[in-house]
């Protein structure tokens, strides 16, 4: 049963996503409709988390704009994503960057993978 | 309003993106092609209907001549079931007010009746979930938890002592769920007749594996 669930929703997965960890920095180059208008919305920050799987899979990016932190979860397979390009690989030893909620400048540092 | 339905088995639930992008949850209902196996008119029965059958008693094999299974079906089911030329179905069901004209006895009736964006209501038997204080049976609200209170989840007062009785119909601790349910007016989302799958908008009563009525809805235009 889980298999024909899984057969569903098959096709509607992107293999053109690129491989991203929480700790990245990434740019989402999303669609935005505006009445009947669309455009694309660049989204740039750090990767906190990949939550879910299959066609459930989303991920969450966080940005400080203008000294507010902003979080933008997104649907990983959603085809109002046009692209996603990786800025920059992180080290980090955690799966969920929730720490960096609490951080600031300096603290909110995150060292880059080789 | 000529009503249309089929029986089917809840898959699970799941979510897909819609053309200009948008995600939708969905419940995956997979209902093999159903067979009718009475038609019921006003002259002879009174109302309008036809009966459809889901799912074989047993193997197809066993009817036939020389077979070593013996049917678990019994005999009047049988009997049913030849009349529409096929074998005895598990569940039997009845779509009231279904075009009667349009269906022929043993025809296979499949999930290609309905097109995305049709209005479906839903029938099924929810889930048990055994004998619930009236809280979580009746929406009561509950008693502070703390301060000395001693009065957390009972159920209050049973009414009043003028009436020296509790009366019928108060809302009292017992079994919950396992009821006949209908969710009305629910969209179709995706047909797909190769898997005789139909894909629902939201979701729909009862557990994984249980089986539904899908019917065109009421309340659509």
């Amino acid at each position: 049963m889980q298999e024909l669930i899984h057969n569903l929703t098959k096709d509607q997965l992107r293999t053109d996503i690129p491989d991203f960890r929480p700790g990245d920095t990434v740019r989402v180059h999303a669609k935005v409709v505006e009445g009947n208008r669309e455009r694309i919305q660049v989204f740039e920050g750090v990767v906190l988390k990949r939550q879910n799987g299959g066609i459930h899979e989303t991920f969450t990016v966080r940005k400080i704009s203008y000294g507010v932190g902003v979080e933008r979860t997104f649907p990983l397979h959603s085809p109002r994503i046009e692209k996603i390009e990786v800025v920059r690989r992180g080290k980090v030893r955690r799966a969920k960057l929730n720490y960096l909620r609490e951080r600031r400048g300096k603290a909110a540092r995150i060292q880059e993978r080789m | 309003m000529m009503r249309k339905g089929i029986l089917g088995r809840k898959i699970g639930m799941t979510q897909i993106f819609l053309e200009n992008g948008e995600l939708v949850p969905v419940t995956v209902v997979q209902a093999e092609p159903n067979v009718v196996l009475q038609k019921k008119t006003v002259e002879t029965d009174g109302y309008n209907a036809i009966q459809l059958g889901f799912e074989d008693i047993d193997k197809p094999e066993a009817y036939e001549e020389g077979s070593k299974l013996t049917p678990k079906a019994k005999k009047p089911e049988i009997g049913h079931a030849a009349k529409a030329n096929t074998t005895p179905k598990r569940y039997i069901r009845e779509i009231r007010d279904a075009n009667v004209d349009e269906y022929e006895l043993g025809q296979e009736v499949t999930v290609e009746i309905f097109q995305p964006g049709d209005r479906v209501d839903v029938t099924g038997r929810t889930k048990g979930k055994g004998f619930q204080g009236s809280i979580k049976r009746h929406g009561f609200a509950r008693g502070p938890m703390s301060h000395g209170s001693r009065f957390h989840r009972q159920g209050g007062s049973m009414g009043s002592i003028d009436g020296a009785r509790v009366f019928k119909g108060k809302k009292l601790p017992g079994r919950m769920g396992n009821n006949q349910v209908t969710i009305q007016n629910l969209e179709i989302v995706k047909v797909v007749p190769e898997e005789n799958v139909l894909l629902i908008k939201g979701n729909i009563p009862g557990p994984r594996k249980s089986v539904v009525k899908i019917q065109s809805s009421v309340k659509a235009k």
